[in-house]
């Protein structure tokens, strides 16, 4: 149980960094008229910012210890 | 050319795919060989969260709202990274309780209630039937869009056409016929739909394949990439504004973030979505894959949405072509036949994988909640004096799977044309979420109580129906618009969109926000205010505390009465059918080791919990309940019996903390004492060695002494020369003798810690000069050269002056016996290294091998060997030298290289001034 013992404060955490990502003061920092790549930034961020976080969710949840 | 027969060909050849699928799964199940049973076809039929409204509707929303559409896969994402907490406890209590449904395990935790189940399920089935509609209306426009290739013609308003010409009645009843022949081939609900799962994992892929296809075909096929379609974007006036979405969007951030929840709360209490992730899991570790693999789904069928939206509003600049339909019609506009057959095809799977899977687990709450436990308590209809009730029960679900689907085409024609699709779905999401305080609070919370439940419930449902319902069935021209804008009887506070006057919210959020208010206000309060029953007790103490206890017996306790094993048999026999009861009496009995039916079984509390939980898994756990109580006689445990089992139970788990742990102590203290037994048995060894080894080194001087002292007295007329010569070796080998007794006095006492230390500040410089030219004599006579390098200051130390001038002369003496005997040449050398203060004593002897490094600290040890070389000395000086260096805290040791010679050195702790007096005060003690 050490190991799901660990894992779940990591998993709340990472919610957590969700929470703030996708939500006001941060979002209103990229919904600017700016683009990246040519692509509108608040796009680019959202997307990138949510594969960010799955990547996360997957290295905390896969890894052995 | 597509025309009509080819796609209505490719649609009934797509789902009879999906029927040979489920059917080998079903196959392979039997046989043992789950195709199931691994985590990446688990992750896939999660993906059932997309459905037709994923699909085509979120391009209708970006078309107008930018990036409005993301939080309905955003949220999930957030929920899911709390599944590892949440889901996994669900998971283990749904397995524990054979779990059916949603409706069963709210109303199981809430002490079994039959009338709570009801209530979840009516909320579930009117919730769900607008979204059910909103997949109607997919498959029906999608049809008749793709039928007038290549002209894109909308479909006509619904009440244009006669019901009969209506394709969505026939999706309805062929998608119900569908279901019906997938999902109720068992009986046994708490076991899995296999077929059912696999044909759902691959219809995830269809729509996953189809909607990459067309969104890599509008980005790269018709404009340049991404960049292209958003810069063409960019300069169109009407689409800029998109560009930075959400200032322009009605309620702004708050919008978004009450989307993020709804949908947060909508991916664990959607009734397909907690049938996908609960009833149908196989094995909970699953849960780790899909936990990432499911957000990466969402993530990459949202990918191409923005671009098609954007290439759907620059292709159709006029506004004709409704933006929901972009995902078909731009294929079909490019004249790309095959493509637009592909995409009504994922459309098609994404539509008919989520009515499979609702409609099962509706039917399956309509059936075990809703429609058993009245027929159950109708004494009239007798139905439990009938034999086999798995009929009655494959007809029910029959039954209800098409009224379920025949509602949600009748929502349809009286609602289905007001709004979008994404709005549509919507107003499910927020009828779900209601379940939200209930089933969370339930399995975190043992306060929460039936009646609190109970009252949320019913305080949400109605503010659901009056600020989302009714206005949708008021735009649809069922109710007068004037109950929207005046607000019923004029009564402006009431108006449903903008109760109590709060406005300036979307109607979503508004609705959201009144009715999770009220939901949660009354749960609380009722709960804080009400006591619980002994069987809500039970149940809240089993659904909270699911990970600390398990097991049948663990649960039995709580139950007391008298009941016959083949009353039981017979009950089961009734619900499951013969074989199935069967089949759950053996296995009952290999756990207990009985050889059922040649040993009868007895009918305890263990075994009647494990009939009424397999009984629970197919008619729920609120008519198991009534069931079992009318085929037993029972005692009724009052709540105060409950109470003090429960006290028990967490006593006696107590307990076993206490005794696991002074068993530990236990284990640490007999392995301290094995060791300490070790230890005493080697210093025993030890001191045979030693006893042995003194008298030996004792006897050597005295054999010498008495051999002269007899040639003595037997040869009275020796020379003189002869006789002194004689005389003198006595001496010597007694002074030798002394010396060894004085050394193993001297060492016994620092060994026992009785020797008398005198403490003072000592200068070392002064030490060594004194100790160089004490020994000057000796080094003159051996010819041995003296170096020392003596710095002008070095720290004081605080040490006994007569020890340390022992240990010097120890050293030196060593040094004086093992130089080169030739040129010999001793160095010593004194350092100050801060914290010590250092002595080196070099000589340029043959060296100390290895081997020997260590032995020579031990005692009557000697480098070299004993038996051939002559001893040269008592083999105790090292050993005590070293005991009075440690005494004195400082540290002894050699370095050395044979043939290069040996560097003995010793360290002893320098007295700094500020610390001076303390150190020489712990010293002295």
């Amino acid at each position: 149980m050490g190991e799901t013992e660990r894992k779940g404060p990591r998993m709340i955490a990472l919610c957590m960094l969700g929470c703030v990502l996708f939500n006001f003061p941060i979002l209103a920092l990229f919904n600017v008229p700016s683009t990246l790549f040519g692509v509108p930034l608040l796009y680019a961020y959202l997307f990138l910012a949510w594969a960010l976080l799955i990547a996360l969710m997957a290295w905390v949840v896969e890894r052995r210890e | 050319m597509l025309q009509g027969w080819v796609i209505a060909v490719t649609s009934f050849a797509y789902l009879g795919l999906l029927f040979a699928i489920a059917y080998y799964a079903d196959k392979r199940a039997d046989a043992g060989r789950s195709l199931i049973a691994n985590p990446y076809i688990y992750a896939l039929s999660l993906a059932v969260y997309a459905t037709a409204w994923t699909f085509y509707g979120s391009v209708g929303r970006a078309a107008s709202d930018g990036v409005g559409f993301l939080p309905i896969y955003i949220g999930p994402t957030l929920m899911i990274a709390l599944w590892w907490l949440v889901m996994r406890k669900v998971l283990r209590i749904s397995k524990e309780n054979r779990i059916t449904s949603l409706a069963d395990f709210i109303a199981s935790r809430y002490g079994k209630s039959a009338l709570l189940g009801g209530v979840v399920t009516v909320i579930a089935v009117v919730g769900i039937l607008p979204y059910i509609s909103l997949q109607l209306k997919a498959v029906s426009n999608s049809f008749t869009i793709v039928l007038q290739y290549p002209e894109i013609v909308m479909p006509a308003k619904v009440g244009a056409i006669p019901i009969l010409q209506d394709t969505a009645l026939w999706a309805a009843l062929i998608l119900a016929l569908f279901t019906i022949l997938f999902g109720t081939r068992h009986l046994y609900s708490a076991e899995h739909h296999e077929g059912m799962v696999a044909a759902i994992a691959f219809e995830s892929l269809v729509k996953l394949l189809a909607f990459l296809a067309v969104g890599v075909f509008v980005t790269f096929g018709i404009y340049d990439g991404f960049g292209d379609v958003f810069s063409r974007a960019a300069s169109d006036g009407a689409l800029r504004p998109l560009l930075t979405p959400l200032e322009g969007l009605a309620g702004g951030y708050a919008s978004w973030v009450w989307l993020t929840v709804l949908s947060m709360l909508a991916i664990m209490f959607l009734p397909r979505q907690f049938q996908v992730t609960v009833i149908e899991n196989t094995d909970e570790r699953h849960l780790n894959k899909a936990i990432w693999l499911f957000p990466l789904y969402m993530l990459a069928i949202n990918v191409f949405v923005l671009p098609i939206a954007f290439g759907g509003r620059l292709h159709f600049p006029d506004g004709t072509v409704d933006a929901d339909t972009f995902v078909l019609t731009l294929p079909m506009a490019e004249k790309q036949e095959w493509l637009a057959l592909l995409v009504f095809i994922g459309g098609l799977s994404a539509a008919t994988g989520m009515v499979i899977v609702e409609t099962i687990a509706l039917s399956t709450m309509v059936c075990n909640d809703l429609v058993m436990p009245v027929l159950l308590r109708m004494r009239s209809l007798r139905l439990n004096e009938r034999a086999d009730l798995t009929g009655l029960l494959l007809g029910i679900r029959r039954g209800s799977i098409l009224l379920i689907l025949l509602l949600g085409f009748l929502y349809f024609r009286l609602a289905g044309e007001a709004y979008a699709l994404v709005s549509i779905g919507l107003i499910s999401f927020a009828a779900v979420a209601q379940f939200a305080p209930a089933a969370l609070g339930g399995i975190f919370w043992k306060g929460g109580t039936r009646r609190g439940a109970l009252a949320g419930l019913v305080a949400d449902f109605a503010v659901w129906f009056y600020t989302l319902l009714l206005p949708a069935l008021a735009r649809s021209g069922w109710l007068p618009l004037g109950l929207l804008e005046q607000g019923p009887f004029g009564i402006e506070l009431l108006k449903p969109l903008q109760l109590f006057g709060l406005s300036g919210l979307d109607q979503i959020t508004h609705a959201m926000l009144w009715s999770m208010l009220a939901n949660l206000g009354a749960y609380v309060l009722v709960s804080l205010l009400d006591s619980p029953s002994a069987e809500e007790h039970r149940q809240a103490s089993l659904f909270v505390d699911v990970f600390k206890r398990s097991g049948d017996a663990a649960v039995a306790r709580f139950w007391r009465g008298t009941a016959s094993a083949s009353d039981l048999h017979n009950l089961l026999t009734r619900f499951l059918g013969a074989e199935a009861a069967d089949d759950a009496f053996r296995g009952y009995a290999r756990r207990k080791g009985v050889r059922w039916p040649e040993q009868p079984l007895t009918a305890d509390a263990e075994f009647v919990h494990h009939v009424e939980t397999q009984l629970a898994g197919a008619i729920g756990a609120a008519s198991a309940r009534i069931m079992v109580a009318s085929a037993v006689k029972e005692e009724a445990l009052t709540l105060e019996e409950v109470r003090k089992i429960l006290d028990e139970a967490s006593q006696v788990v107590m307990y076993s903390h206490r005794l696991e742990q002074k068993s530990r102590e236990l284990e640490a203290a007999s392995t301290e004492l094995r060791a300490a037994n070790e230890r005493l048995k080697e210093l025993d060894r030890m001191k045979d060695d030693f006893i042995s080894t003194v008298s030996h080194e004792l006897r050597t001087p005295l054999t010498s002494i008495r051999a002269f002292t007899e040639i003595l007295h037997d040869n009275p007329d020796l020379a003189v020369a002869e006789r002194a010569r004689f005389l003198s070796i006595v001496i010597k080998e007694t002074e030798r003798l002394t010396r060894l007794i004085n050394q193993i006095l001297d060492l016994a006492k620092l060994e026992s810690g009785s020797a008398e230390w005198h403490v003072t500040r000592v200068d070392l410089r002064e030490l060594v000069s004194d100790a160089l030219s004490g020994m000057s004599q000796v080094f003159t006579e051996k010819g041995i050269q003296v170096v020392a390098h003596l710095p002008d200051h070095v720290a004081p130390v605080s040490a006994d002056l007569d020890r340390v001038i022992q240990v010097l002369l120890n050293l030196l003496s060593n040094a004086v016996k093992f130089c080169d005997p030739a040129q010999g040449r001793i160095e010593v050398t004194l350092a100050d290294t801060g914290d010590w203060v250092r002595v080196d004593v070099r000589d340029n002897g043959p060296g100390i091998a290895a081997a020997d490094r260590k032995i020579i600290f031990e005692k009557f040890r000697q480098a070299g060997d004993t038996l051939t070389d002559k001893p040269q000395g008592t083999g105790l000086g090292l050993p005590i030298s070293r005991q009075i260096v440690e005494h004195l805290g400082g540290r002894l040791w050699v370095e050395s290289r044979p043939g290069a010679g040996a560097c003995f050195s010793f360290t002893l702790p320098a007295l700094r001034q500020a610390t001076a007096p303390a150190a020489t005060a712990a010293a002295a003690t």
